[in-house]
């Protein structure tokens, strides 16, 4: 036991902080990333956690936790890419993209004068890659209600979510109000990315928001089940990860212990390239069950 | 400015503006903003491996573009390439996270791997970013037929003996390539922005692909002058005014086509001819 | 082709429609009526406006003159429930949706929150399913099923919500001969024993001929209804384009041919309809 969970592991208070702060921001990034990922919205939504970094270095330098600095900027950007979203998927990514990039460029500028006016080097470090093992726990309530507001939208709009996910046309003529019900879930969008941000770093909480949602989706067909699956990919990874950033501090070198970011990233993408290898026993199941007509391979 | 090492910085700079503006001109094209963004991060994470290991960081940044890129290619056909850009993407990053705290100069050596550097490139640098650049632009100009007819209509290129997995590989390595020579001076962040924008711009601006190359590249050269001038008299990072720089262009590129446009489409409307009554 | 049996009740009636688009006049004066158990065909060429009219009708496109009514009562809107099948639907091939999950929606779909199990529900579902013989398939993937399939998960969906009115926008495109027959005589079976009105969009009427009850044909932005012996006539169909329009009857196939200088469109789509039905 003592070689799997380093001396303190339980004892640590900075590790129950992130197990519990981990658990949920996982869920809430696995549910919300499940439509990310099937209304193509993959890009957006790293995007946005990008240009969160431009609000968290910006929240610094003003001396306000990087936490709203991050929800605003996301909040921002998702109201901007919701005027800029109607027209072709090509023409949105580049919009977006461009819009991402000038936001990088004023994190790097934010981050710049942090450094030169706080004299702290670190500011980089936390906004980027995360800060999971230094969150101070008075932030724990504020993030959980945050992840519960965003969760309760997605599960709110969920009928909603998936007919305009169907047909966006279908469900304005039934009287979905298609456009509401998108905007709602760019909000949802924005606080799981901003959630996320804050624990695994800016740039790094796409792996959260995509990767256990892929996950699921290639393992299931029903909707409900992949939501479970994903939250439950989510939270795995992100506990392991800590047992293992934690358990890095004996490992060389350095003795510093390798980030956490580090090891959320790197079990999620091993997780997506397990569902991708899918025995051919799998394969025939799912026919079988599926009808006589073998399911297409598109490749995409 | 113009003296010293910055002599360095202005050379390589004008020859990564030169390759961004071509191979932004193709991204745009096929579409590829995503995987123009993720490449570049990918490199990051050889930079950082190279610092590490305290070798040249060119060598690190090709190695990483190079297996960064094509390993997309090669998942992107086995899933979702939406997804498999992102996941590769953040994997790339967190690689490059660890090797940077496992170095002594994590915080600096991340800023200027990310965001680029005024007096970041050396004269052990300058060489092989010149050569990757006469490289890069060859290939584009060996391939751009083709690859010009496979990213517009891959079917017929198809039909011609282009195929497009070739094409694609082809488009890819050059990206590779052009992210070696980019990043030491615009930063992993925002070469993206290099590449895309005045790209973008410039198509606004123009449906002739010539004089949309030659615009992307204009732009792009426009952009990097300033964005190194700017960075210099106020030691503001440079990644800041390129990406600010690029939209700025891009903002003013597509305002422009819409005025164009408003002022082309007449006022009058148009009725049916009435008929007799049927 | 019957004469309308029971539910001689109207369904739908435009009265005097015009619309703009853009600048451009879309719709001049059309007029039709429908009735429960028929099968009506919107016939014309691409752009001629039959989507137009269709967003008409479900109160999405304001209309500068002209009436809407539906089952009598005044519209345009949503009330009674219409059923509605648009022209492209492209499914994400990843879409967390079963062939089943996607009729529930039908259902359901515009409601808040998440469907509770209940037998009831899987009844209708199971129902629908059987309607539009669809049960091989009911737990796939919808976004992996082929053209023809995904059409009929699509109408079942529509028909769940028990529309008085059911509109499609072309389904009959890119589907094999053998999918458009299957479809078509679905539709024909639906209207019979439910009782619903259909109004399907096409621009080729030949599939249609056989369950068509009535024809409302349209030409720049005007259209003509009635039976088809009484509609798709030369003289008709030419007043109705401006120009000389001929109706040529080969077997139990119609070819509508127009004059030089015309849409080439229709030349090509009914050419095809001849070199398919094996007659040249």
């Amino acid at each position: 036991m003592g070689l799997i969970f380093s001396p303190g592991f339980f004892h640590s208070s900075p590790v129950l902080v992130a197990i519990v702060v981990g658990a949920v921001v996982a869920v809430v990034s696995a549910v919300v990333g499940v439509f990310t990922v099937t209304r193509g919205l993959s890009f957006a939504g790293h995007s946005l956690a990008d240009l969160g970094a431009a609000g968290g270095s910006g929240a610094f330098l003003l001396g306000v936790n990087q936490l709203w600095g991050f929800v605003a900027i996301a909040a921002a950007a998702a109201g901007a890419i919701e005027l800029i979203g109607i027209g072709s998927t090509r023409g949105r990514d580049l919009a977006t993209g461009i819009v991402l990039g000038a936001g990088l460029g004023v994190a790097a500028l934010f981050l710049y004068l942090d450094t030169t006016f706080s004299n702290t080097t670190g500011a980089s470090i936390t906004i980027l890659f995360g800060s999971i093992f230094t969150l101070q726990s008075s932030l724990v309530p504020v993030m959980v209600l945050l992840g519960a507001l965003s969760v309760a939208i997605v599960l709110t709009l969920y009928r909603p979510l998936l007919f305009s996910a169907l047909s966006p046309d279908m469900a304005t003529a039934r009287g979905v109000p298609v456009r509401a019900v998108g905007v709602a879930y760019l909000a949802a969008l924005a606080l799981a990315v901003s959630l996320s941000a804050m624990t695994v770093g800016a740039v790094l909480s796409t792996a959260l928001l995509i990767g256990p949602a892929a996950c699921a989706l290639r393992l299931t067909r029903r909707p409900g089940v992949a939501l479970l699956l994903a939250a439950a990919v989510g939270m795995l990874s992100v506990w392991l990860s800590v047992l293992l950033a934690y358990d890095s501090y004996y490992w060389p070198p350095g003795h510093r212990g390798w980030p956490v970011s580090f090891f959320v990233v790197l079990l999620i993408f091993l997780s997506y390239l397990l569902t991708q290898l899918r025995p051919r026993g799998w394969a025939a199941w799912q026919l079988a069950r599926g009808g006589s007509n073998p399911p297409r391979l598109t490749d995409r | 400015m113009f003296s010293g090492f910055m002599t360095n910085t202005w050379a390589a700079a004008t020859i990564v503006a030169l390759v961004a503006g071509v191979v932004g001109f193709f991204t745009v094209m096929r579409g590829a903003a995503f995987v123009a963004h993720a490449v570049p991060n990918g490199a990051f994470a050889g930079g950082a491996a190279a610092s590490l290991l305290g070798l040249n960081p060119i060598l690190g940044l090709g190695v990483f573009a190079l297996l960064g890129s094509l390993g997309i290619s090669w998942l992107g056909r086995r899933g979702r390439h939406d997804v498999v850009t992102a996941l590769a993407l953040v994997m790339m990053l967190g690689l490059g996270a660890l090797f940077l705290s496992m170095s002594q100069e994590y915080a600096s050596q991340t800023f200027s791997l990310l965001f680029g550097e005024v007096v970041g490139v050396s004269s052990a640098e300058l060489l092989p970013i010149l050569a990757l650049g006469v490289v890069c632009v060859a290939a584009v100009m060996w391939f751009f037929r083709p690859l010009t007819l496979s990213s517009v209509m891959p079917e017929v290129a198809e039909a011609r003996g282009v195929r497009a997995s070739r094409m694609e590989a082809s488009f890819l390595v050059i990206l590779a390539l052009a992210t070696t020579m980019t990043v030491p001076v615009v930063g992993a962040f925002l070469m993206f922005s290099l590449t895309v924008a005045p790209a973008a711009a410039a198509r606004s601006l123009t449906a002739r692909p010539m004089a949309a190359l030659g615009l992307s590249i204009g732009i792009a050269m426009v952009i990097v002058w300033c964005a190194i001038a700017l960075s210099y008299l106020c030691n503001w990072p440079i990644g800041f005014f390129v990406g600010v720089l690029g939209a700025g262009a891009y903002g003013l590129a597509r305002s422009w086509a819409l005025y164009r446009l408003r002022r082309a489409v007449p006022h009058r409307l148009s009725p049916l001819p009435s008929l007799s009554a049927h | 082709m019957t004469v309308s049996s029971g539910g001689d009740e109207e369904i739908l009636r435009l009265e005097g429609v015009s619309a703009w688009l853009g600048g451009r006049q879309v719709l001049d004066q059309v007029s039709f009526a429908l009735q429960g158990g028929e099968v009506t065909g919107l016939i014309g060429s691409n752009g001629a406006g039959k989507t137009t009219i269709f967003r008409v009708i479900l109160g999405l496109q304001p209309t500068t003159s002209g009436r809407v009514w539906l089952e009598g009562r005044p519209g345009p809107g949503r009330r009674p429930i219409i059923g509605y099948v648009p022209q492209n639907v492209p499914i994400d091939p990843d879409l967390p949706l079963r062939a089943r999950d996607v009729i529930g929606l039908g259902l359901d779909g515009h409601r808040l929150g998440f469907p509770l199990p209940s037998a009831l529900r899987r009844r209708a579902v199971d129902e629908m399913l059987r309607a539009v013989d669809a049960e091989r398939f009911a737990e796939a993937r919808v976004g992996r099923l082929s053209g023809g399939e995904q059409r009929r998960v699509l109408i079942a969906h529509a028909l769940i919500s028990r529309p008085r009115l059911l509109l499609l926008d072309e389904p009959l495109i890119n589907l094999d001969i053998r999918s458009e027959h299957e479809v078509v005589e679905l539709l024909a079976r639906i209207a019979r024993e439910q009782q619903i009105g259909i109004l399907i969009s096409a621009h080729d009427m030949n599939p249609l001929i056989p369950v068509m009850d009535r024809i409302v044909y349209i030409a720049a932005g005007r259209a003509a209804s009635g039976t088809t012996d009484e509609v798709v006539r030369t003289e008709v169909l030419s007043k109705l384009y401006g120009r000389q329009v001929d109706v040529i009857r080969v077997r139990d196939r119609v070819l509508v041919i127009a004059g030089s200088d015309e849409e080439l469109t229709d030349d090509h789509e009914h050419a095809h309809a001849v070199a398919d039905s094996g007659l040249v």
